[in-house]
């Protein structure tokens, strides 16, 4: 069993604000190992993409990481700033967005975009780097990359451009990679593509990845495992098949009774009735006791319990129920 | 638990919430109440347009009444006894022996009354402006935002320069003293409805195609009726951030002309013609003259620009 | 693009034909010139023969194309005040004012991006701070002021630098230089400082606030998650794409320099052509007036012009057209 190359333990995001402390995420912990994929799915608003800002150290403040641990590769880094955690992003740590158009500079040419990263992290000269450069290119599918090298991103479809982005998180080879939503901007007929890029790239380098998305198609192609988030804390977390066809927490049931399956044929879609909490009106106990159709008074008091290592629900009566003892 | 006994099915009369209340509960007020920089400006500039507006009864002296003046006043030091006259002055006299507190305060009026008028007259006219073009569209619009485009090529002091010099040209010289101050305000203006004219223009595209325009349109409102009882009030937010700003602006603009000599005549001395008069008089060594109808402008402009900024930050969406 | 062109440099023709118009109208309307150039004792027939001699009894359209012809050549007509060629008047002291444009201009340009990058790199800081708070002094002080202080601190107090005039000139060809003598140097520090000072500020918070919305984009966080150095973040990514919309705003700031020198020339007396236009005004000198006012023009809508077709120049998206994607 290889060492995790990212471990988070309890972490905790807090954010002050005129109305009182709110916590986007709250006392998470998961572990993603070489070359896996860990989905992380979830509403708008559920903390996703606040946790992997966390992990890269790019909160925007006042949010600040108030507790927990952050460990990559074995070394812990939540308490790194300035200096010392800028050399790990790009290095160690890789990340793309959700919105090609706006990730890329549009007065620099890609190719200078490339050559800045790798001569930032890799101790080549330059013309190696501009090797490196075209080579990434290539790998991530641009035909004509030596002379793509030299254009500008307005040049590109969305597509290509998701492509250059990728690598440019690629480029400085990082253990890790988080993509925060890297298909939400693009084309259903090119989502499958850029999917099946990451994928392919990171199992060939044995970079673990971080996918953040709201999509669940997505997460049932790409992930290994998944986690679920609900306002703030995991709801549930396991591999990925055991997850969709037999969720735990009445949360998940809930996700996939509301996604379109071709097997559920012309059924209606369930809807979780409600809508997610907002964080400075949590309910008490568990967060998604007020829409659960199968909530007991101890749901209203006690939050969920910590999910066991790697698996489990934060659910005090998890499904299927009539495994439950009574 | 409450101490009072009612009888448990009463109801308990609940007040509704006066309007004053909602305000001072509002994030606005909060911003203001937190901001010292606001608050201070706020007080500076209410104190000056109270005195300004109350000369005549605060002024110790009536700087324009000719009967009151005694020569012999003149060039008085602030604070200091006069050598002849054993009068005191607290900012000291000017050469034909004038108070230069009350002129200061005669002086505040005239600057802030040419202010505010030519900010009322840009206002008006931009908004009106800016309704039609944003409204009728058009060739309508097409000409008005033309003109806006073009008059804004040129800096507005040079434009405000112009008309007075356009003004006084065909003015018989008997009455250009009497006719500066409104030419003046005519003037600035003028030079100033553009910002107006574009923001209400903008606003009121915006307007025009919301459900409620549409709405008054079918139940047979008119035009001018649409556009003032609906449209205006929703316009209001920006204009008022533009409006403090055009009146940091347009006292400065109606300092500079009138220092320039193009502005207010000495007979009718707003601050820059103060400050035009106090210059002659620096290397002579009668420094108060000129340095407190400086101050005085540099005060009042301060505070007008601080309360624009704080304004514009207060309401703009994106920074909340 | 051709088109683009072709319709600015129409309107800018179309600008200046009103603006001639204007002032050719303040010639027929405004004052009578015979009655500024005979004297009391003036017979009818003296006041015909000078109006058939200027062309007055001529329609109105006629003397308006007259006069722009003339105008072209550079023929503005004869003073009224001083009884001398227009044209020959402006010439004299036009170099007064561009020499003080200039060197206001940049101290203005240099001082005003360089402080406008610091204060938007360091917002935090305590320096930024203060120089914002001293800047908000430099929009609400109207020019006139600062420079009658700077006198009054420089020359009264201190007695370091003159208050008013050039200082010795050489005549160098056509022109009249302060540069070459000492104190035609030291005549030009206070004037150009009051000049520049107002634009230096504007510059400065326009170049703040354009980099602090560009340092907000998502491609300066991709560049940040990418781990590039702040150096480079700031200088390679954010400064590039601040100047942009910068140089624009600046380009028409700069004109207004000439124009702002009206008020800076009547402070310190300087013979340059505002202190000109001024005293024209006063004296309801109409030739000097107009002359004045269409030459402006010409550099007004000049600059709009120029600055217009540099913007479309420099921005590589607005180019799109030409530079298709292989």
């Amino acid at each position: 069993m290889s060492e995790a190359i990212l471990s988070i333990r309890d972490l905790t995001v807090e954010i002050p604000t005129r109305h009182g402390i709110l916590r986007p995420v709250d006392g998470i912990s998961y572990d993603i190992g070489r070359g896996e994929v860990l989905g992380i799915v979830g509403e708008s608003g559920a903390g996703k993409s606040m946790a992997g800002n966390a992990v890269i150290g790019l909160l925007s403040p006042p949010a600040r990481i108030a507790k927990g641990e952050i460990h990559v590769g074995g070394t812990r880094i939540d308490h790194l700033k300035g200096d010392a955690m800028r050399r790990l992003r790009g290095k160690e740590i890789g990340m793309v967005f959700q919105d090609p158009l706006t990730s890329l500079n549009p007065l620099l040419r890609i190719g200078d975009q490339l050559t800045e990263t790798i001569l930032a992290h890799l101790d080549v000269s330059r013309s190696e780097a501009e090797k490196r450069a075209v080579a990434a290119l290539d790998e991530v599918g641009i035909p004509g990359a030596r002379e793509r090298i030299n254009s500008y991103p307005h040049e590109f479809s969305g597509g290509m451009r998701q492509r250059v982005v990728i690598a440019l998180a690629l480029c400085a080879e990082p253990s890790l990679i988080i993509a925060d939503e890297p298909t939400t901007a693009l084309d259903v007929s090119v989502q499958a593509q850029i999917i099946a890029l990451l994928k392919s790239l990171c199992r060939e380098r044995g970079t673990a990845v971080m996918l953040i998305t709201h999509d669940m198609g997505v997460i049932a192609e790409a992930a290994d495992r998944v986690a679920v988030m609900y306002a703030g804390k995991l709801a549930e977390l396991g591999p990925v098949r055991d997850v969709l066809t037999t969720p735990r927490h009445p949360y998940t049931d809930g996700l996939m009774g509301s996604t379109p399956l071709a097997s559920r044929g012309k059924a209606r879609l369930h809807q979780i009735p409600g809508a997610m909490p907002r964080l400075d009106a949590l309910p008490s106990g568990c967060a998604f006791h007020p829409r659960c159709p199968y909530a007991q008074d101890k749901c209203s008091v006690d939050p969920g319990p910590d999910l066991a290592d790697g698996n489990g629900a934060a659910c005090w009566f998890p499904l299927p129920h009539d495994a439950k003892v009574a | 638990m409450t101490d009072r006994q009612l009888p448990p099915d009463m109801p308990i009369a609940v007040k509704d919430p006066s309007r004053l209340s909602i305000a001072l509960q509002s994030d606005f007020f909060y911003t203001f109440k937190r901001s010292p920089v606001a608050i201070i400006s706020f007080a500076v500039v209410v104190i000056m347009v109270l005195a300004a507006i109350f000369a005549p009864l605060v002024a110790p002296y009536n700087p324009f009444d000719p009967a009151s003046l005694n020569l012999m006043n003149g060039f008085s030091r602030p604070m200091t006894p006069n050598a002849f006259t054993g009068d005191t002055f607290w900012l000291g006299t000017d050469d034909q022996g004038r108070d230069v507190f009350s002129t200061i305060l005669y002086g505040m009026r005239i600057s802030l009354f040419v202010g505010a008028a030519a900010v009322l007259f840009a206002m008006i006219l931009g908004i009106t402006l800016g309704l039609l073009a944003g409204y009728v569209g058009g060739w309508t619009e097409t000409i008005i935002m033309r003109i806006a485009d073009v008059q804004l090529t040129f800096p507005a002091i040079l434009v405000a320069m112009l008309i007075f010099g356009i003004a006084k040209g065909v003015t018989p010289v008997e009455h250009r003293d009497q006719m500066a101050i409104w030419v003046l305000i005519i003037a600035i203006g003028l030079s100033d409805w553009v910002q107006f004219a574009r923001v209400v223009r903008g606003a009121t595209l915006v307007e025009k195609n919301k459900e409620y325009v549409q709405a008054a349109r079918l139940i047979g409102r008119r035009s001018p009726a649409i556009m003032v009882r609906h449209i205006l009030p929703n316009v209001l937010s920006p204009v008022l951030v533009i409006a403090t700003i055009s009146l940091a602006l347009a006292i400065i603009a109606e300092a500079t002309l009138s220092f320039l000599g193009v502005g207010a005549p000495p007979t009718q001395p707003s601050l820059g013609t103060l400050i035009r008069i106090g210059q002659g008089f620096l290397f002579s060594g009668e420094w108060w003259i000129l340095l407190f109808p400086a101050v005085t402008l540099l005060a009042l402009a301060l505070s007008v620009n601080l309360l624009g900024d704080w304004l514009r930050d207060a309401l703009n969406p994106r920074l909340r | 693009m051709l088109a683009f062109i072709i319709q600015r440099i129409a309107q800018s023709a179309l600008v200046l034909l009103v603006v001639g118009l204007v002032a050719f109208s303040m010639f027929s309307f405004v004052g009578d010139p015979i009655d500024n150039m005979l004297g009391q004792e003036r017979t009818q027939a003296d006041i015909d023969r000078l109006r058939g001699q200027l062309g007055l009894d001529q329609p109105f359209p006629v003397q308006y194309v007259k006069f722009l012809g003339n105008a072209v050549q550079g023929n503005f007509g004869i003073s009224y005040r001083q009884g001398r060629p227009v044209a020959d008047i402006l010439l004299e002291r036009a170099p007064a004012t561009l020499e003080l444009a200039a060197v206001s201009g940049f101290l203005a340009i240099f001082m005003g991006i360089g402080l406008g990058v610091f204060t938007a790199i360091r917002r935090e800081g305590f320096a930024a701070n203060a120089i914002m708070s001293l800047s908000l002094i430099g929009v609400s002080l109207p020019t006139f002021l600062i420079g009658i202080l700077l006198i009054y601190l420089f020359s009264v107090e201190l007695g370091w630098l003159p208050s008013f005039g050039r200082g010795e000139t050489v005549r160098v060809g056509g022109w009249t230089t302060g540069f070459l003598t000492e104190s035609g140097l030291k005549a030009l520090i206070l004037p150009s400082i009051t000049l520049g000072l107002y634009q230096m500020t504007l510059i400065m918070r326009l170049v703040r606030s354009e980099m602090l919305e560009v340092l907000r984009q998502d491609y300066i966080r991709f560049a940040r998650a990418r781990g590039l150095r702040e150096r480079a973040v700031n200088f390679r990514h954010a400064l590039k794409n601040t100047l942009v919309p910068v140089i624009t705003v600046t380009g028409l700031q700069l004109g207004s320099i000439i124009a702002f020198a009206i008020i800076t020339e009547t402070v310190f007396q300087w013979p340059g052509v505002g202190l000109l236009f001024i005293n024209a005004i006063q004296f309801v000198d109409i030739p000097v007036m107009a002359a004045y006012l269409m030459l402006i023009s010409v550099m007004f809508v000049g600059i709009n012009l120029i600055v217009d077709l540099l913007y479309f120049s420099i921005d590589p998206r607005l180019r799109a057209d030409r530079t298709k994607a292989h």
